[in-house]
């Protein structure tokens, strides 16, 4: 297939039904009602169904038990949305179903905005409902990315059995870009047979049960760590981030996902123009996070700026990775403001005026009174 | 040679259920599972557990299960049936389930005409979290929420749940029976039946609301608990079919027709 102008949500929509799914269920909100809309007139025509659900809490339950069934399924929402299906998400990763999740985020806290946020990091990579459960989560900075990661989402969730959510900003859903759907795509991973779905108990076949209730403590602590073995997986082989103006040295590493990295790299350019050496590690898993990689790029620059659409919530994943090796700055916007180039530069001089010379060891108080 | 008359139905496990003496949903399943092998669905068959006393309904059956968080059941089986509309879905679901926190999954997925074979198990009360005010507590009637018993002008009247649903426009077959004494059981089934047949016909969405005791909770013995219902529930909730699909109904031509 050609390359093509298509809007994010269009592309999200094309992606899922490339990627072989025929179900959709959904509720509008702003800013992503393109998605539901491309698919209410688009899955007709593979012999798909859609359905415009009363709430966001029965489209997840609908996804909950469409998944049970053994069938690729998937929704989309944004921020206050995305809240209301925490329940069924929990039931989702409880009953480890694989489902597709796309939050195209926008402004809150309550009901906030419509306008471009990253202020659900921390709902999509620590776990928005209750329970010891993980999502694991894609951030795409392009439309072309955004239909990429949506195909292999589904991958993931069928090798996983486990939600993938898909986190885009406002601007992912609303920007308009070239997109290319390739003939012939070979799943990222291998996909299982799902013999566990519930489809009817032929034969002698016991019963499939979909379910998340484990009345015994022992059972439940079992399943806890059947999850947490899945999640150690995921760290192991699923990480996935981009570099930019990585190499032997740096005065500063910037660390952005999604659209905010793309503004990044305009002003990591023009950064350069000046003499200033400024790297970038855009995460493309927000779970799993790339620790090891920021820490790498970390240990080669004198600080490190972390630039979200948010008060700071990924900046805290980074200080885990840094380990308190390097001054942690952070630079955001919210509400729907962007960030600008020109402020990322200013942000980046006044980090390196005050930046301290890479630490030495130093006498603490304790060894000073001591000696 | 022996002739079996009586045994267990196929669609119902061999297992002891955790319901308390006298409650009535061990009827109510094994009619459910009666009706499942009567019409050969057993292996086409999912069954959609709640929250609630039947919580377990999927130890309780020999059919693919799954099981749904508390009031959502409709929700869940909209996604099946719509997944897989060869299967046959069905929900068994409490009054706390259905009448309250799942009223909106329950009137919409009625209201889209989902497939789908609703079992409504109206006992009035709270069973498993211990006997609190259900939506369907009668006037009066004491539970451990409102222990002066339900005052309407402070929580309303008991909800009715078939004739709410039968309000709506779209074809459905709605039926209330109860399983308080064998007759009516005989009864309860030939609704169950009909409902899970609209289903298979593809005709319609179907709901059977079958009245049940809950002695435990209701603080009385077995036998009283079924006077009671007989004395209370039905004057409030009477019997009968409530609407099908074949009736025409009193409303607006469509758009354009």
């Amino acid at each position: 297939m050609a390359k093509k102008l298509m809007k994010g949500s269009e592309a999200i929509g094309e992606a899922a039904v490339q990627a072989g799914c025929k179900l959709f269920f959904g509720y509008p909100i702003t800013p992503q009602n393109e998605i539901p809309e491309y698919m209410s007139h688009r899955l007709p025509q593979v012999g798909g169904t859609f359905v415009q659900a009363e709430s966001e809490v029965a489209a997840s339950n609908m996804i909950y038990g469409a998944a049970g069934s053994g069938e690729r399924v998937f929704t989309s929402s944004s921020s206050p949305g995305i809240s209301l299906m925490q329940e069924a998400i929990s039931y989702i990763a409880g009953a480890e179903l694989p489902v597709v999740l796309v939050n195209i985020m926008r402004a809150g806290p309550g009901l906030g905005g419509i306008l471009p946020s990253q202020a659900d990091y921390f709902q999509a990579t620590k776990g928005g409902g209750h329970g010891d459960y993980r999502l694991l989560v894609l951030a795409p900075w392009s439309v072309q990315e955004a239909a990429d990661l949506v195909q292999d989402a589904f991958d993931l969730a069928d090798y996983y059995r486990n939600p993938v959510m898909v986190l885009g900003d406002g601007l992912i859903g609303q920007m308009m870009e070239p997109c290319e759907f390739k003939e012939g795509r070979v799943p990222c991973k291998p996909l299982p047979p799902k013999t566990w779905a519930a489809t009817g108990c032929k034969g002698d076949r016991p019963t499939n049960i979909i379910n998340s209730l484990y009345l015994d403590a022992k059972e439940l602590e079992d399943h806890n760590q059947k999850l947490v073995a899945k999640y150690e997986a995921m760290k192991k082989d699923e990480v996935r981030f981009a570099e930019f103006n990585t190499g032997e040295k740096a005065d500063l590493l910037i660390v952005a996902y999604g659209t905010v990295a793309r503004v990044c790299v305009t002003a990591i350019e023009d950064l350069k123009a000046e003499g200033i050496a400024v790297s970038m590690v855009r995460p493309i898993t927000l779970f799993p996070y790339p620790y090891e990689k920021v820490k790498e790029e970390a240990q080669k620059a004198k600080a490190v700026l972390v630039v979200e659409l948010s008060t700071g919530q990924m900046i805290e994943d980074v200080r885990l990775a840094v380990e308190g090796r390097r001054p942690v700055h952070f630079y955001g916007r919210q509400g729907g403001m962007l960030i600008s180039p020109e402020e990322i530069v200013a942000k980046a001089k006044s980090i390196l005026a005050e930046a301290p010379a890479p630490p030495l060891k130093r006498e603490t108080k304790r060894e000073a009174r001591n000696g | 040679m022996a002739e079996t008359v009586f045994c267990r139905p196929e669609a119902l496990a061999k297992v002891h259920t955790h319901y308390c003496p006298g409650c009535t949903h061990g009827v109510i399943h094994r009619i459910v599972a009666e009706v499942v092998d009567e019409l050969g669905v057993r292996e086409r068959t999912i069954g959609i557990a709640p929250v609630g006393c039947s919580v377990l309904a999927y130890d309780y059956f020999t059919t693919d299960f799954q099981e749904a968080s508390h009031g959502r059941a409709p929700a869940v089986a909209t996604g099946i049936k719509r997944a897989r509309p060869d299967l046959v879905v069905f929900s068994y679901q409490g009054d706390g389930d259905l009448a309250s926190i799942g009223m909106g999954e329950i009137i919409h997925c009625a209201n889209r005409g989902e497939k789908i074979t609703v079992i409504f198990v109206n006992n009035a009360i709270y069973g498993m979290t211990g006997g609190q005010m259900a939506p369907t507590t009668l006037q009066g009637q004491v539970a451990t929420t409102c222990p002066m018993g339900r005052d309407v002008a402070l929580a309303g009247y008991p909800i009715r749940i078939s004739e709410l649903l039968s309000t709506l426009r779209t074809p459905a077959f709605i039926a209330r029976a109860s399983v308080h004494t064998p007759l009516m059981a005989v009864n309860a089934k030939a609704m169950i039946r009909r409902a899970f047949e609209y289903q298979i016909a593809n005709a319609c969405f179907s709901l059977v609301e079958v009245l049940s005791t809950c002695p435990t909770n209701w603080g009385i013995p077995p036998v009283e608990a079924a006077a009671w219902l007989e004395a209370n529930m039905i004057p409030y909730y009477p019997l009968g079919i409530f609407k099908v699909p074949e009736k025409e109904d009193r409303a607006a031509k469509p758009m354009g027709a």
